[in-house]
């Protein structure tokens, strides 16, 4: 076997590993959480914590009966939930973890870059993915043969569509900005610190690190709210709207399957949030204190810090869950249309120019 | 032989996807053999060097266009029977006599050649990276024109739709 072979083989292996039982965390944190917003005491039973409920929940869901509904369409009822997991899956591969190493595989020395496949359109890649992702919520309401999870599948396409525009849109000063679409390079192009050709300024502004959310704070706001959006969670959790749509799109599924699209929604978050740092939080850029600690625990430091800044912005997301209330359809829609594309314009536009003059000077000089 | 499996796998998905577009008789499945079909195209784009190539088509077709067609398909209702009548008088005719055409066309590029490609498709050098850089710079440099003027193309038929579809006997829904 080629070494390349097996590098791949163990990455692709490795991020597997990671998602899973990161997914069983995620579930488990966001109910302790939730409950904690709301003066329950949450799962507390299986395990230290509760922490094991989540392992209880996967288990009944696998042995419990698969439901074809007698309408269904057979093949799309069966395909949805295999195009909502991979999809998932596969965008992780694009999130750097760390700077490179050097590995000796089998007697040979190698470099090996810290993330799932280095491709010089990653952003666009994360684009692509995110819009396939909404076949598996369409495809899964309209093939279910009833009525319910049809209303969560088509709000659900209009949905995406609105917010991947946005989103699209508030990325591209970003990628101006880092002057790149490889996620290795936008997260290499956020080191360092700020600095200000004004003396004084630039002694206050000198030791804030340069990410993409301070220049970039406007489109960091349009991309994190397009984001909530583009994975369906509260407020702008329509598709599945329990009150209104029994489940959504997926009332008619159980068993496994409903376990598919549950564990897809969860990665989905996940990776938005991990996303969502290294475009705006320096993704895995931190202090690594090679000189206090060891070095094997210093060589993790980044991957840590990526983590650190993942779960903060995972904690913002259920605290939102925790505290907004569901927004009504038609305002969905004005949200997404009428304020966040066209600031994302505007911003785009300004943040173009400051960067022309700051390239080539201003027009008249 | 792995770069023949690259080839063959996704070109026969390719025509897997074609064919269901063809002959299911459900709109959905038709629309699903289509996003098959395109993205199939896009593995072989990777394949062919052309990332930025293949994740546009991913993010446009596969993702965009097809998702409004689906969004479309689901609106009006998939109840309906097709319309097998023919609407243009004698066009089964006409297709397929073009069709025909078509294929004699090629077997007769094939036949000619010796079943030599390289003749007719000569291979193209190409650069391993900055596909984008060099699209964006052919674009806006050469081809800017032409550019700005689909641009303009696609907003004038953007307003004249909605201009038909907007019926403004109706009063405004406030």
């Amino acid at each position: 076997m080629s070494i390349d072979l097996i590098i791949g083989v163990t990455k692709a292996a490795l991020i597997l590993g990671l998602l899973l039982t990161n997914t069983i965390l995620l579930i488990w944190l966001e109910r302790k959480l939730v409950a904690g917003m709301q003066s329950r005491v949450g799962p507390d039973r299986a395990g230290p914590f509760g922490i094991l409920q989540t392992v209880a929940d996967a288990v009944k869901l696998l042995l419990k009966e698969q439901i074809l509904p007698l309408k269904a369409d057979r093949a799309m009822y069966l395909l949805a939930p295999i195009l909502a997991l991979v999809p998932s899956f596969l965008i992780f591969m694009i999130i750097p973890l760390g700077p490179s190493i050097d590995l000796v595989i089998q007697g040979e020395a190698v470099n090996v870059d810290l993330v799932g496949a280095n491709i010089n359109v990653g952003v666009l890649f994360f684009l692509a993915l995110s819009s396939i992702a909404v076949y598996s919520v369409v495809l899964a309401g309209w093939s279910s043969g009833s009525k319910y999870p049809l209303l969560g599948g088509v709000r659900a396409s209009a949905q995406m569509i609105s917010y991947e525009a946005a989103m699209g849109l508030a990325l591209v000063p970003v990628i101006l900005y880092s002057g790149s679409m490889s996620m290795t390079d936008i997260v290499q192009s956020q080191s360092g610190f700020l600095s200000s050709p004004i003396p004084i300024l630039d002694s206050i502004v000198g030791f804030i690190p340069k990410w993409n959310i301070f220049p970039q704070f406007v489109a960091f706001a349009i991309f994190f709210i397009a984001s909530v959006a583009e994975v369906n969670r509260a407020p702008f959790d329509l598709v599945e709207a329990e009150q209104e749509l029994v489940g959504g799109f997926h009332t008619e599924y159980s068993g496994f399957r409903f376990a598919m699209f549950f564990l897809a929604e969860y990665i989905n978050m996940f990776n938005m949030c991990a996303i969502t740092a290294t475009f705006f939080l320096g993704g895995w850029l931190g202090p690594t204190f090679s000189g206090f600690l060891p070095p094997f625990i210093s060589a993790f430091m980044p991957a840590v810090w990526l983590g650190v800044k993942t779960f903060s912005l995972l904690f913002i997301y259920v605290w939102i869950r925790a505290t907004l209330p569901r927004l009504r359809y038609d305002q969905l829609m004005e949200l997404g249309w009428k304020r966040l594309i066209p600031i994302s314009l505007v911003w785009l536009l300004l943040s173009s120019i400051v960067l022309g003059v700051r390239e080539f000077g201003l027009p008249w000089s | 032989m792995l770069e023949l499996l690259l080839f063959a796998v996704p070109a026969g998905l390719v025509i897997l996807g074609a064919l269901i577009v063809i002959f299911a008789k459900n709109p959905v499945h038709n629309s699903m053999g289509l996003v098959l079909t395109l993205a199939s195209l896009a593995i072989i784009y990777i394949t062919l060097n052309a990332t930025f190539v293949a994740m546009v088509q991913m993010l446009v077709y596969a993702g965009a266009v097809m998702t409004l067609f689906l969004f479309v398909i689901m609106m009006i209702g998939v109840d309906k029977p097709e319309q097998t009548r023919e609407e243009i008088k004698g066009q089964t005719l006409l297709v397929s006599g073009t069709l025909f055409i078509l294929i004699g066309l090629v077997s007769f590029i094939v036949v000619n050649s010796g079943f030599k490609w390289d003749l007719y498709f000569p291979a193209v050098e190409y650069s391993l990276e900055g596909t984008p850089d060099l699209i964006a710079a052919s674009l806006f440099t050469e081809w800017v024109l032409p550019f700005e003027i689909i641009s303009l193309l696609l907003i004038v038929a953007t307003a004249a739709a909605i201009a038909l579809a907007y019926d403004t006997k109706v009063r405004k829904p406030k």
